[in-house]
């Protein structure tokens, strides 16, 4: 119990006094609306107050930072040893053009780095396929062949910087091309640090960057947890990624359940298929939440995550070493709370989204630019992207003390709230068989599809207000400076690809990938095969078409 | 002869699999009483002529979030001309500045959507526009 019994008689009374207060005063002046709930439809009271926490057990709910169950946040010295990274995701054009825009990130004081690949590349095309046309470079970074990552890391101290690569079923190959860039520059695998994302759950839930079915997916998934594990200590293996579920339209409960049970399936993937013990690999598992518009419920949903991975990783899953009950995540602010009209407001909300994931306790952030709803970013909105971030660190005293909405009665109550609701999702989703299957019937694509549709009917209807869109609404005539990537790129980087596989050994990059065929059919690890044919100049699209060839392909079920 | 319910098909061209749009739509346009169809992600602009056809649709709908369209849209028109397809009228939305607006108008798109604009005003804009084709 919080409170003393004594305490609950007397609020019970002083409550009741107050509640015919307000009857009264709303008797005389009516409330704005009827409706007061959070952005994804989450009931909110008027007030919270002592009995809505009194069932809490501080030692068991609460506790302190480093704790169990970590409610409070994993590092006992909270952010005062060091900040969250500051991790600007960017990528666009070629090689060269993004390892430029790093070095001016690092200059301007970013201290992590994050990989965004263009289409092709996501979808382990490469830029010479029929399909990657008008795509090359547009959404981010286009990678072919090693040759292209070398430039990529160009001058990046790859001992010293962590970077992160977004990249999900060609993951095994772009991080083969990050540790064969590695060694070739004579650092060791032990070295490097990351993170790959690597969760391909997520993409059949929400975000749809398609290879190959679920089951193999996973497989390819399991053997990167496997060679990290044994080869590449400091690396992240997986991002299990909430954003992506949030950006297509889940509720903050919905994105906090399939997360987490993203995270299991894994877990019980690895256990199962490589006999590892759970302590040996868990402590790399990393998280990847969005943080939206709606304040409260974002603090809530990240520190019920961790509550949650806390128990999970303990009780289900018999974790023992305290690094494997963390839940260490990333977060970006919410894309698709970002307005076309109006776009400088867009500043507003991605501060106000950023300062939401500071008191949720992130390990680190990207801070969208006020552009992005257009384009990828142009320098001087990445600038104050990333202002914003040092203006919460360094000026707004937020970051003086540990998770400074602990105790708040409404602050508690929503996180209990989202972890009762996020548990209900997972035990539904363990009767239906586990993530795997719950995707094979559709489930959370149709809960996404539904809640995606209640919100856009729900802005259409001015119940939910987005200001520049269906309020406040003003003529505007000029577009904002956007960044263009050139057409002439595709044709630069064809020109490229053809060059590297017309002087490359082409009996050693053949090889290669018959070495990975027989990994695939033999369900060998092919971390090493897939390192190997890199660096013999196989592209991704050639490693790719492997897995399809092998796995078979995997077709959107264009669900709605 | 009696006018027939609208065919409606909504297509993602490319690579992009940001859906959330195109899902959104198909199913308004199914609440809104028309007959529709959606493709998925991922379809080329030949896929996406090819299934026009033969699902005889009166309104073709484009949806497309990557800067790709530029390229895209054009060229699903062009597909859907080859095939024979002059009676379908075609319509795109997405990440789509106003620059490019006009070079897809000249392509032969009869409308642009981008995001803003309610569910209603887009079905409002389809009664207005789009007549279906008389049954046979």
């Amino acid at each position: 119990m919080y409170f003393t019994k004594e305490l609950l008689e007397k609020t019970s009374t002083m409550r009741q006094k107050w509640e015919d207060e307000v009857k009264k005063a709303v008797a005389k002046h009516a409330d704005l609306k009827e409706d007061w709930s959070t952005v994804s439809s989450l009931p909110i009271n008027r007030l919270y107050g002592p009995e809505d926490i009194k069932d809490m057990n501080f030692e068991e709910d609460i506790a302190y930072p480093g704790q169990f169950p970590y409610v409070r946040g994993n590092q006992v010295s909270g952010y005062r040893g060091r900040h969250w990274t500051y991790r600007m995701f960017s990528g666009f054009g070629t090689a060269k053009d993004t390892n430029t825009r790093w070095h001016e990130l690092l200059a301007a004081g970013q201290t992590g780095l994050s990989t965004a690949f263009d289409f092709p590349t996501l979808m382990g095309y490469d830029t010479d396929d029929p399909k990657a046309r008008g795509e090359c470079g547009k959404c981010g970074v286009a990678i072919d062949t090693l040759e292209d990552f070398m430039v990529l890391v160009e001058g990046i101290p790859m001992d010293k910087i962590t970077t992160s690569m977004t990249i999900n079923p060609p993951a095994t190959i772009l991080w083969a091309m990050y540790c064969a860039a590695a060694e070739i520059k004579g650092v060791p695998l032990n070295k490097i640090g990351g993170t790959i994302q690597n969760d391909m759950l997520k993409e059949f839930i929400a975000q749809k960057t398609l290879m190959c079915p679920p089951e193999p997916s996973v497989k390819l998934i399991s053997d990167t947890v496997e060679f990290g594990t044994k080869h590449v200590p400091r690396w992240n293996t997986i991002s299990i990624s909430g954003y992506h579920i949030r950006e297509a339209g889940s509720t903050a409960v919905q994105e906090l359940a399939f997360t987490l049970r993203d995270g299991m399936e894994y877990v019980e993937d690895v256990l199962k298929r490589k006999g590892l013990d759970v302590d040996e690999f868990a402590p790399r598992l990393s998280f990847f939440f969005n943080a939206h518009i709606d304040f409260f419920e974002e603090i809530a949903k990240m520190r019920a995550a961790r509550r949650i991975w806390a128990k999970a990783m303990r009780d289900r899953y018999k974790a023992k070493d305290e690094r494997s009950w963390w839940m260490r995540f990333h977060t970006q602010t919410a894309g698709c709370s970002l307005t076309a009209q109006q776009p400088y407001n867009n500043v507003v909300r991605t501060a106000t989204e950023a300062l939401s994931a500071v008191l949720g306790g992130t390990q680190s952030l990207h801070t969208n630019s006020l552009d992005e709803v257009w384009c990828l970013p142009t320098d001087f909105a990445v600038q104050i992207a990333l202002r914003t971030q040092q203006i919460i660190a360094e000026e707004t005293g937020v970051i003086n003390t540990i998770d400074p909405l602990a105790g708040s009665y409404f602050v508690e109550a929503l996180t209990n709230e989202m972890e009762e609701q996020a548990w209900d999702y997972i035990h539904k989703i363990d009767e239906m068989g586990g993530m795997v299957a719950a995707i094979d019937k559709g489930f959370p694509q149709m809960e996404l599809a539904d809640a995606a549709y209640k919100y856009q009917r729900q802005v259409d209807a001015n119940e939910k207000i987005m200001v520049g869109v269906n309020k406040y609404v003003i003529e505007e005539d000029e577009d904002i400076p956007l960044l263009d990537i050139e057409d002439r790129i595709e044709r630069e980087q064809i020109g490229r690809l053809n060059e590297v596989k017309r002087k490359r050994d082409g009996k050693a990059a053949k090889k290669s990938l018959d070495d990975i065929k027989d990994a695939c059919k033999t369900g060998e690890n092919v971390m090493p095969y897939c390192i190997e044919a890199v660096k013999n100049l196989c592209s991704v699209q050639e490693i790719c078409d492997v897995y399809r060839e092998v796995f078979g392909e995997f077709r959107d079920p264009a669900m709605y | 002869m009696a006018k027939r319910k609208l065919r409606i098909m909504v297509a993602k061209p490319g690579l992009d699999g940001h859906d959330r749009g195109a899902r959104v739509l198909a199913r308004c346009f199914r609440d809104a009483g028309y007959e529709t169809i959606y493709t998925g992600c991922h379809q080329t602009p030949e896929e996406i002529a090819a299934a026009a056809i033969q699902e005889d649709i009166d309104c073709l709908g484009l949806s497309c979030m990557s800067g790709a369209h530029r390229y895209l849209f054009p060229e699903t028109v062009k597909q859907v001309l080859a095939l024979g397809g002059e009676d379908i009228q075609i319509i795109g939305g997405g990440i789509i500045p106003k620059a490019d607006y006009q070079m897809l108008y000249d392509a032969g798109l009869k409308g642009v959507f981008v995001p803003g604009i309610a569910l209603d005003d887009i079905v409002k804009w389809i009664e207005e526009n789009i007549v279906p084709n008389v049954s046979e």
